[in-house]
């Protein structure tokens, strides 16, 4: 974690900072749309957008494992997917190592449309936000982190069991308010920094 | 202690080489006039020519099973700059599993291609592209890689060719280092022989795409900049281990590559 955090997102902010010296202050999400257009602000940017949503929606376990999907979601997922187990099935299946080559991340978003979810891998720093990174943009509202960095100290090659493990610290309560956000602004969830 | 020896491995391997094409030519002929011979009557073959016949019309048109290369030297020989646990997990772990899917996929390939399924052929690309690339980048790093102080690059092909294509090796190794450390996110940083000029260039590749494949250049020297490559040793610190990286290179092995690749064009 504290490598995660200091470190790798750490070097994210300090290059997005120096990708937009000069330029007018923004909010990290309002970049993300237009990403592609410039290859700091895809990589860095997207970097730190990432990360930023990454730590927002876990807790300590003994915090997190009090908290639930929403009915609201609940219906939403059912619907999307059959179930909450099916979800998981889908979504670790999306972060096999077959499935996202090398570094990316796995997200559960709503369509554009806003009627369904979805599970999508992105490569690299790559998210459903950025314009011509999937089909149409989509709305995450959970997202994991499948670079080496972020299990490799803890599982080492076993990125299924890390996978596994993960939703032990997803706090429901912010994925909740991610999934109302999203629902009712058609954007992106905004985050800190 | 360290046992092996450079000049046995290679011609092992050549031997090695040599043996598959001879008869994997064979095969080829013996093939097409069994099949001819199948299109008679099976009872009109004589029984032991019915029997190979079998055996090699069954045989896996891709080629067979792929193993797991033992490296030339113990896990523990490149500290201090690849840690024992690091090469332990890689080789054992990563390397392995490239070859165990490369496999599983190949099976699948030679299913599909035995029932002329075409649509199931083109579906397995990025499977075979992974993990086929997985196992032909892994083998040859193991083998560009040595104990410090084993190797260094003398005076012959390689040096000369690095002074032309270069300008001089530490500018090779700036050149290489700069490109493999930008790499986002997984990939391989190479030095490549290119058969169209008779020159070297670096090139990175993304992923576990093979150079060769992809490019067209000759492989001779590999660095793996995935992070399981370095993260054990040295964190998020990438470009700490690429510099560290030039220590335990087998320029030996690099400089045979470079020797086979412009014998292959002549």
């Amino acid at each position: 974690m504290k490598i995660h955090h200091d470190k790798h997102h750490g070097t994210y902010v300090a290059n997005i900072n120096k990708a937009t010296e000069g330029k007018p202050e923004k909010p990290i999400l309002d970049l993300m749309a237009d990403a592609l257009e410039a290859t700091p602000v895809r990589n860095s940017g997207g970097g730190h957008y990432n990360h930023a949503f990454f730590w927002e929606e876990m807790a300590p376990f003994s915090q997190a494992s009090k908290t639930k999907p929403s009915a609201a979601l609940e219906a939403m997922i059912n619907k999307s997917f059959g179930s909450l187990d099916e979800m998981k099935s889908i979504f670790a299946a999306k972060a096999a190592p077959g499935a996202v080559f090398g570094s990316g991340w796995v997200w559960v978003c709503v369509n554009k449309k806003g009627d369904a979810l979805d599970i999508v891998g992105t490569p690299n720093q790559d998210n459903p936000l950025m314009k011509g990174v999937l089909g149409e943009v989509a709305f995450p509202i959970i997202g994991l982190d499948v670079w080496e960095h972020a299990y490799y100290l803890n599982y080492q090659n076993r990125r299924p069991e890390y996978v596994d493990n993960w939703w032990n610290v997803v706090n429901w309560d912010k994925v909740n308010s991610n999934f109302d956000y999203v629902t009712k602004n058609h954007s992106g969830v905004p985050v800190k920094g | 202690r360290i046992s092996f020896s450079l000049r046995q491995h290679h011609i092992k391997k050549k031997k090695k080489l040599t043996t598959s094409l001879i008869m994997s030519g064979n095969k080829l002929i013996i093939n097409s006039a069994l099949r001819a011979a199948s299109h008679l009557r099976s009872d009109v073959l004589p029984k032991e020519a019915s029997k190979v016949a079998a055996a090699m019309l069954s045989s896996a048109p891709s080629g067979g099973k792929h193993t797991l290369p033992d490296l030339m030297y113990d896990y523990n020989a490149l500290e201090p700059v690849i840690s024992t646990e690091t090469m332990t997990i890689h080789h054992s772990k990563h390397h392995n599993t490239y070859v165990t899917n490369l496999n599983v996929a190949l099976e699948k390939l030679d299913t599909a291609v035995n029932q002329g399924d075409a649509s199931g052929i083109i579906a397995l690309e990025s499977a075979l592209k992974f993990n086929g690339g997985g196992h032909l980048n892994h083998s040859l790093f193991w083998d560009n890689l040595c104990p410090k102080g084993y190797s260094e690059l003398k005076d012959g092909p390689l040096k000369e060719e690095i002074e032309i294509s270069f300008g001089g090796v530490e500018n090779m190794k700036q050149d290489l280092s700069a490109m493999t450390i930008g790499v986002q996110g997984s990939g391989w940083g190479w030095i490549g022989y290119n058969p169209k000029n008779g020159g070297i260039e670096c090139a990175t590749r993304a992923n576990q795409d093979p150079l060769e494949a992809t490019t067209g250049l000759i492989p001779l020297l590999g660095i793996d900049v995935w992070e399981h490559a370095y993260y054990v040793d040295y964190r998020n610190v990438r470009p700490d281990y690429v510099n560290a990286i030039w220590d335990v290179i087998n320029w030996d092995a690099v400089e045979q590559r470079l020797v086979d690749a412009t014998k292959k064009i002549e």
